[in-house]
């Protein structure tokens, strides 16, 4: 192993969540929402939010790091970043950044954090309205291809029919993301749960894609603070230590108007090795995963992609069962994630992976050391983390 | 479909335009004679699209266009039920097609699969583009192969 590595020499040592509103609902401002998952996160940590010197963001977050730094009254600001891309790709690559800029001694805290308040600013799943359109949405817009939902079922589509699979692994998704759910009051779709034959009768959103395969539209704001090993001994609670981080995407897979060479990829086959040689583990090591889930159909690709399954097993390796906690084969997304806890561009899962390993689920996996998340599926670019208990 | 539609989607999505620095200009001038082009490497003769300044593989700047035959195959489609924009509102069900160019190394291209929005074509099944005009600006769509 070489000694140039994040790993073990950064804990997440707090966790920070305002109140998950359904879209629109938010009573106060995007800006006021992620300057209260802040205060939250350094309260769980135990630290004085002035002592945060560093600021890491991603999907283009609105929320600028040096009017933060300054509501906030951080003593000094002495990093700040932010990952490319506008989806929930950069989720766990705004942690590994932080890990970066902590064992590069550029900062003592950082803080990592994601708020959105849809009525606010737009929504996601709408087009906006315009005359004429140039650039690579006029090979698109045009043809009614406008929203994540089409790009990602165009993708999911072709890998059923590479792989010969039908809808059951997408409806054990859903399920058991709703299943997830009923155990976590922080949950959107707490107290709503889910039958197979409400999942069936739901309306098409775009096929092979109901409404519950959709991730909600949420308002909130979800915060991480992490800090480098030696500090986080002093932190309240137990510290989730980052075994491994990677980021990025596989040969020209930015390629626009659908030409990314390896089309039904989750886009991880690249970053997924990197992981896990960096963690020095493999998968079956793993004993929870928190898989991004824009749409249902992008978990099954990430697992296989993660040597979960081959691709050839998905219609055996996801089904509810095996996904589901605390004895599930994998645990998948035991929080409710983006379909059913609430959809924070997924940093609500990295929160969950912290959970799972300090042990303070509301479905915790028996003695789970280790919990893999897989950020933003079919996008680019993707990133991936491995936090653990030590 | 209970009458004979001009489009294929309703009025009101936004008319394409070249870009204004000319990258994409020859595509919509050929369209527009009813040619599909697509760009080509002069140097390499590589295929690529999207349309890009630079070749992606022998990274030349000399890049032209083209001429291929329309003829494809339907690599992907998905239908559409819920409406993404206004002008869709009431004209859902609707497929989009992502669709291989054969005789381009495989570069791929967007459009509607014109016909019933119901029908459930097979993937890799032969198609051939059809040309839609739009006021000033012609669109390539897609029908299966005879
Ligand atoms: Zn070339």
């Amino acid at each position: 192993m070489s000694e140039n590595t994040i790993k073990d020499k950064v804990a997440i040592v707090g966790v920070g969540e305002t109140t998950y509103y359904k879209r629109a609902q938010a009573p106060v401002s995007e800006f006021r929402l992620a300057c209260e998952a802040i205060l939250k996160a350094a309260d769980d940590a135990g630290i004085d939010v002035r002592d945060i010197d560093g600021i890491s963001g991603y999907a283009n977050d609105r929320n600028d790091a040096s009017r933060l730094a300054t509501a906030l009254g951080l003593k000094q600001l002495s990093f700040a970043g932010m990952v490319w891309g506008g989806g929930g790709g950069g989720g766990s690559a705004a942690v590994g950044n932080a890990c970066a800029a902590l064992v590069a001694g550029f900062a003592k805290y950082v803080v990592v954090f994601r708020a959105l308040a849809q009525g606010q600013f737009g929504r996601f799943g709408q087009a906006p309205v315009s005359k004429d359109i140039s650039g690579p949405g006029a090979y698109t817009a045009p043809y009614g291809l406008y929203v994540p939902a089409q790009w990602i079922a165009l993708r999911t589509r072709r890998f059923m029919h590479q792989y010969g699979i039908n809808s059951e692994p997408l409806a054990a998704v859903a399920l058991a993301d709703y299943y997830h759910a009923q155990f976590n009051p922080r949950a959107v779709m707490y107290g709503h749960p889910l039958t197979r034959e409400e999942y069936d009768k739901s309306r098409w959103i775009v096929e092979p894609f109901h409404l519950y395969d959709c991730c909600m539209e949420n308002d909130g704001s979800a915060a991480l603070i992490l800090t480098t090993a030696d500090r986080a001994r002093d932190t309240r609670k137990k510290p989730a230590y980052v075994m491994a981080a990677a980021q990025g995407s596989d040969y020209r897979q930015g390629a626009t108007i659908e030409n990314s060479p390896d089309y039904s990829a989750s886009n991880f086959k690249t970053l997924a090795p990197r992981l896990f040689e960096m963690a020095g583990i493999t998968a079956k090591d793993v004993d929870c995963a928190q898989i991004y889930e824009h749409f249902s159909g992008a978990v099954m690709v990430s697992l296989a992609e993660h040597g979960f399954c081959k691709p050839e097993e998905v219609m055996e390796f996801v089904t509810f069962e095996n996904i589901t906690a605390p004895n599930g084969k994998l645990p998948v997304n035991t929080s409710g994630g983006n379909i059913a806890e609430c959809y924070m561009h997924g940093l609500e899962l990295v929160a969950e992976a912290v959970r799972q390993v300090r042990g303070d689920s509301t479905c915790q996996v028996p003695d789970c050391k280790i919990s893999l998340v897989a950020s933003g599926p079919m996008v680019t670019p993707v990133s991936d983390l491995i936090v653990h208990s030590l | 479909m209970a009458e004979d539609k001009k489009h294929y989607l309703p009025e009101g999505l936004p008319t394409p335009r070249a870009m204004r620095n000319g990258l994409d200009k020859e595509y919509w001038e050929a369209a527009k004679r009813r040619e599909l082009v697509v760009q080509r490497c002069n140097s390499c003769r590589a295929f690529q699209w999207g349309p890009e300044p630079i070749c992606h593989k022998c990274h030349s700047f000399d890049l032209g266009w083209h001429k291929v035959s329309g003829r494809g195959r339907l690599f992907s489609w998905v239908r559409t039920w819920n409406p993404v924009h206004p002008a869709l509102r009431g004209a859902c069900p609707y497929i989009v097609a992502v669709v291989e160019l054969p005789d381009a190394d495989n570069i791929r291209m967007v459009g509607n699969l014109l016909g019933d929005p119901a029908q459930n074509p097979p993937f890799d099944v032969d198609v051939e583009a059809v040309f839609e005009d739009h006021g000033d600006a012609t669109l390539i769509q897609w029908k299966l192969s005879k």
